[in-house]
């Protein structure tokens, strides 16, 4: 049908107030796809709700899935959005948008014409694209399957409280919620989530076997009278035996699931639900700036060519560009409003600035990015989007200008360095500074700097059966008081004894038990 | 390609059941902020929910995360004056601490002292009334039941067209069907049979005559299976209702007041949120709840609620009168068989000496027979009078669903209602 497309350009369609109608959403996300099309933004087919602002919460609540299983903790959240929104502390997130194929967008009907415009581009077309194209998703989500795993998801987590109650069903949730950080695979590629019922049916026989005939706990009776007299062995070498398991396990969830001795399969059943969604939401942690920054790239460009092909007319442009202010303002960290950096505002900055130093580059841009100087645009924020995360995507790519516009510093806390409570600034947006600002902010999106690294270390199946796990500390940095709340919960999944061994440097620096023995 | 799809008209309150998750949760939470707020404000805004803080810490997801302490860099934007190497003193707080760069949603509402929520209306009062029953609250006995409400009760062969059942019309049309096809089926199942026998002959031994014959009888069958009817009127049943005595879902609260000039405003403001408690928790278990205000000095009238509560009388006080003027409203207007009856009485205790034990009389001979529930309260900080003494031997007789509670100011009546007002069975355990 693209023989000969032309835009419309229609007195009617330009001299919009801000109530909207079916068909001027259609027309618009006509026109937007065209404009898409041309900046080769490859989506998912679209399917856009358009939904009250109670069922934004209800979305919102819901870590924007359109069904989810029930656990308190939503309930909270709901509770809070509600709060803040009634008191107009907060405005609803315009959008909400679900990696899934087709890839689901909710608009607000309260919105003006201009917002659901903004929202198309912003969601169903900077998102959607991001998506679909961007490595960390293509590798580790299968957004076919995922609204498939929820139904299941929650139908089954229904089936297990009719069972076994509503509170055992919410302890075992709360005790995987508390670990879910810890329930994905970082380095190797899981097997894609798939509703299935053929693969998951025969996963679960494959797990109820397993749990049947787990040589690994059959041997213990025989062992332990042995054990006792040769004392635990704390797994670090020395020991005859091997450890187990041979490597460190770094997702936790998944180790717990396979070798908890006591969970039932339908506990079991539950951990690996817990531990897919984290895995599904776990792309999505790790490119916050890049995901937004793309987003809101786009629908500046989009919103700036619907102007330019006036489609949309003066009024609506500058209620976008106020919208869009204030998207991607940043406040400094000195001002009242300060929340950490806006990712909206970094992320945008950036994709800018790689157009610019395609487009316009100065001297100091071909100094340090001599490929992409003069390169074309499109192309290079293409290969932006589609291969790298936010910690690689800011080593990469963030550019003198951008610190020295957002005024971006380093500064060091270090608690050895003087009795006098002083911090220092390390590095600012000088020449001098660039390149160590632009290396801790890296740093500062990495999960695997930001979150602790714990693993599992050893699970003394010829011991007392406790689990030791090891914090492989850095720098210092100690975890909080929810310490022991989530060890109360691992050794409520566990069963017996856990033990956290912190170490830095090849050394055991502190050791943490539950429950706690009284020596 | 995108398509749109109009979702207003779905289900709102998806959230419905995690909410609820939430607040059974932390019950005991929510519950100490209520009953501080309940002591707080006055108890005619009772009609809206509440706003309720409880500590963010009780609450808070537990996951392994880094604390303050150790060495760390954090980038933040905004530079003006720092230049590389300036030194300055801690920010307290943590200043940007872990917060920037974890823009995650999830992690902003902790930290907070308090997490702060609105509870309805509906969810308000049910955690003020939480483990509050109404005494008694055995509806009335059927036998002396006058309402009636149409139950089905089974099928029938006559009724009305809108009333048909049409699965069970249906069903016994096919068993007559088949019932009434049957024998006709066998006999024409013979009939073919010996007529092909018959032309299976040789054509010399074919008797002609034979073969016209079940040639006739055939047909005949034929036609008269096809007669069968597909449904006859035989078949059709319908559904059958009948009437049944229901408990009456209708309740009436009398309020008594004395008003006499030793009441003073003070005193009857604390009647008033006594009495709008009870309402309110009526109106939680009946569909209708009607009110009756009774006043009274040396002789009691009805009026309307404005009375009631704000204007003024002096003189002395004959309870009695007020007991008299019930007993003829009831008699007159809320018949025992279809009302549950409800009566709170306020006073400040002063009575006509002689009054007092015709009060008595009046209360265990005809009055309490009839009601479910009697909630007297007193409200001085004296010493009890006569009338107090009397009541107590009612009390003794029907200690079920007599019950009196002495008030001293206003912080006491929320308690006080509770303790009338306790679960039986809650109050078991708690003895147990």
């Amino acid at each position: 049908m693209s023989t000969s497309y032309r835009p419309t350009h229609d007195e009617d369609f330009l001299g919009q107030g801000s109530d909207w109608s079916f068909d001027d959403l259609e027309r618009y996300e006509r026109e937007i796809a065209r404009i898409a099309g041309e900046y080769r933004l490859d989506t998912y087919p679209n399917q856009i709700e358009i939904i009250t602002s109670e069922q934004m919460m209800d979305a919102y609540s819901s870590i924007g899935m359109p069904v989810g299983y029930s656990h308190w903790s939503f309930g909270k959240q709901f509770l809070s959005v509600e709060q803040a929104y009634r008191r107009g502390q907060m405005g609803l997130a315009y959008e909400l948008v679900i990696n899934s194929d087709p890839c689901i967008a909710y608009l607000m009907e309260e919105n003006t014409l201009m917002m659901q415009i903004l929202v198309m581009a912003h969601a169903c077309h900077g998102h959607n694209s991001f998506f679909k194209g961007n490595y960390l998703f293509r590798a580790w989500t299968d957004a076919s399957a995922i609204v498939d795993y929820l139904v299941f998801a929650r139908r089954y987590v229904s089936e297990c409280e009719e069972r076994h109650g509503v509170e055992a069903v919410e302890q075992l949730l709360d005790a995987c919620h508390a670990l879910q950080n810890q329930g994905v695979d970082r380095y190797k590629r899981p097997s894609a989530i798939s509703a299935e019922e053929e693969a998951r049916r025969q996963q679960e026989r494959e797990g109820y076997l397993q749990q049947q005939i787990n040589t690994l706990w059959s041997t213990i009776p025989q062992l332990r009278a042995a054990d006792a007299d040769q004392g635990t062995d704390d797994g670090s070498g020395g020991h005859q035996r091997p450890r187990y398991p041979s490597e460190p396990q770094e997702n936790l969830l998944y180790f717990i699931e396979k070798n908890a001795p006591l969970l039932e399969p339908w506990q079991r059943e539950i951990v690996r639900i817990v531990r897919k969604l984290a895995q599904y939401f776990y792309p999505q942690r790790q490119t916050q700036v890049m995901n937004e920054g793309w987003a809101t790239f786009w629908h500046y460009n989009i919103m700036h060519r619907l102007y330019d092909e006036k489609c949309i007319n003066e009024g609506v442009m500058l209620e976008f560009l106020q919208s869009h202010t204030a998207v991607v303002a940043q406040p400094g960290f000195d001002s009242p409003w300060y929340n950490g950096i806006n990712p909206y505002a970094l992320g945008f900055a950036m994709f800018s600035d790689i157009q610019r130093i395609c487009t316009a580059p100065t001297e100091e841009d071909r100094a340090w990015f001599p490929e992409m100087a003069g390169s074309d645009w499109l192309e290079t924020v293409h290969f932006a989007m589609h291969n790298f995360k936010d910690e690689s995507f800011i080593q990469q790519f963030l550019s003198p200008k951008v610190m020295r516009d957002m005024k971006l510093f380093a500064l060091l806390d270090d608690d050895q360095d003087d009795q006098d409570d002083m911090v220092e600034i390390s590095a600012i947006h000088d020449d001098r500074g660039y390149k160590r600002v632009r290396e801790a902010l890296s740093l500062q999106y990495s999960l695997g700097h930001r979150e602790p690294d714990i693993q599992v270390w050893a699970a003394r199946i010829h011991g007392d059966r406790s689990l030791v796990l090891r914090h492989e500390r850095t720098q210092r940095r100690p975890l909080d008081d929810s310490l022991s709340p989530v060890m109360h919960h691992l050794h409520q999944l566990w069963g017996f004894p856990v033990v956290l061994e912190v170490v830095e440097g090849g050394e055991i620096v502190d050791t943490h038990r539950w429950p706690q023995v009284s020596e | 390609m995108s398509y749109f799809i109009d979702r207003r008209s779905n289900a709102r309150h998806k959230s419905t059941v995690n909410r609820q998750r939430f607040l059974k949760r932390y019950q005991k939470h929510i519950k100490r902020a209520v009953e501080e707020s309940v002591n707080r404000r006055s108890i005619t805004d009772m009609e809206r929910g509440e706003k309720i803080s409880i500590p963010g810490r009780d609450i808070s997801e537990p996951v392994f995360r880094h604390g303050q302490g150790g060495r760390r860099t954090v980038v933040s934007p905004g530079n003006r004056e720092f230049t590389e190497g300036d030194r300055l003193r801690r920010p307290h707080g943590g200043g940007g601490g872990g917060g920037s760069g974890e823009g995650s949603a999830s992690n902003q509402g902790e930290g907070l002292d308090e997490f702060a929520f609105t509870l309805s209306r509906d969810e308000f009062l049910s955690f003020i009334f939480d483990g509050l029953e109404l005494p008694h609250l055995e509806r009335k006995q059927l036998a002396d039941m006058e309402e009636r409400r149409p139950v089905r009760a089974g099928l029938s062969r006559q009724g009305v067209p809108a009333r048909m059942n049409i699965v069970r019309s249906m069903r016994e049309a096919q068993a007559r069907r088949i019932a009434m096809r049957a024998p006709i089926r066998r006999a024409l199942l013979e009939a073919q049979k010996a007529l092909e026998e018959e032309e299976r002959k040789d054509p010399v031994l074919r008797h002609p005559g034979r073969v016209r014959e079940l040639r006739d009888e055939i047909e005949r069958l034929e036609r008269r299976l096809e007669a069968v009817p597909f449904i006859d009127t035989y078949d059709l049943r319908y559904n059958h209702l009948t009437d049944q005595p229901q408990p009456s879902n209708k309740a009436v609260m009398f309020c008594v007041m004395d008003v006499s000039g030793s009441m003073t405003q003070n005193h009857k403001d604390i009647a008033k949120r006594f009495f709008l408690l009870l309402y309110l928790f009526l109106e939680r278990d009946y569909e209708r709840v009607e009110l009756v205000f009774v006043r009274h000095h040396t002789s009691a009238r009805e009026v309307d609620e404005e009375a009631f509560f704000y204007s003024r009388e002096t003189g002395g006080t004959i309870v009695s009168s007020a007991l008299h003027l019930l007993d003829e409203i009831i008699e007159a207007r809320y018949p025992p068989a279809q009302w549950n009856l409800y009566v709170a009485q306020a006073s400040d205790g002063d009575n006509w000496d002689d009054d007092s034990v015709q009060c008595r009389q009046i209360l265990s001979d005809s009055l309490m027979p009839r009601l479910q529930y009697y909630a007297y309260v007193e409200i001085t900080p004296h010493a009890h009078q006569a009338l107090w003494e009397e009541y107590r031997r009612v009390q003794d007789r029907y200690p079920e669903r007599f019950a009196m509670r002495q008030i001293v100011q206003a912080g006491d009546i929320y308690p006080v209602f509770r303790e009338l007002f306790k679960s039986r069975q809650s109050g078991q355990e708690a003895h147990a």
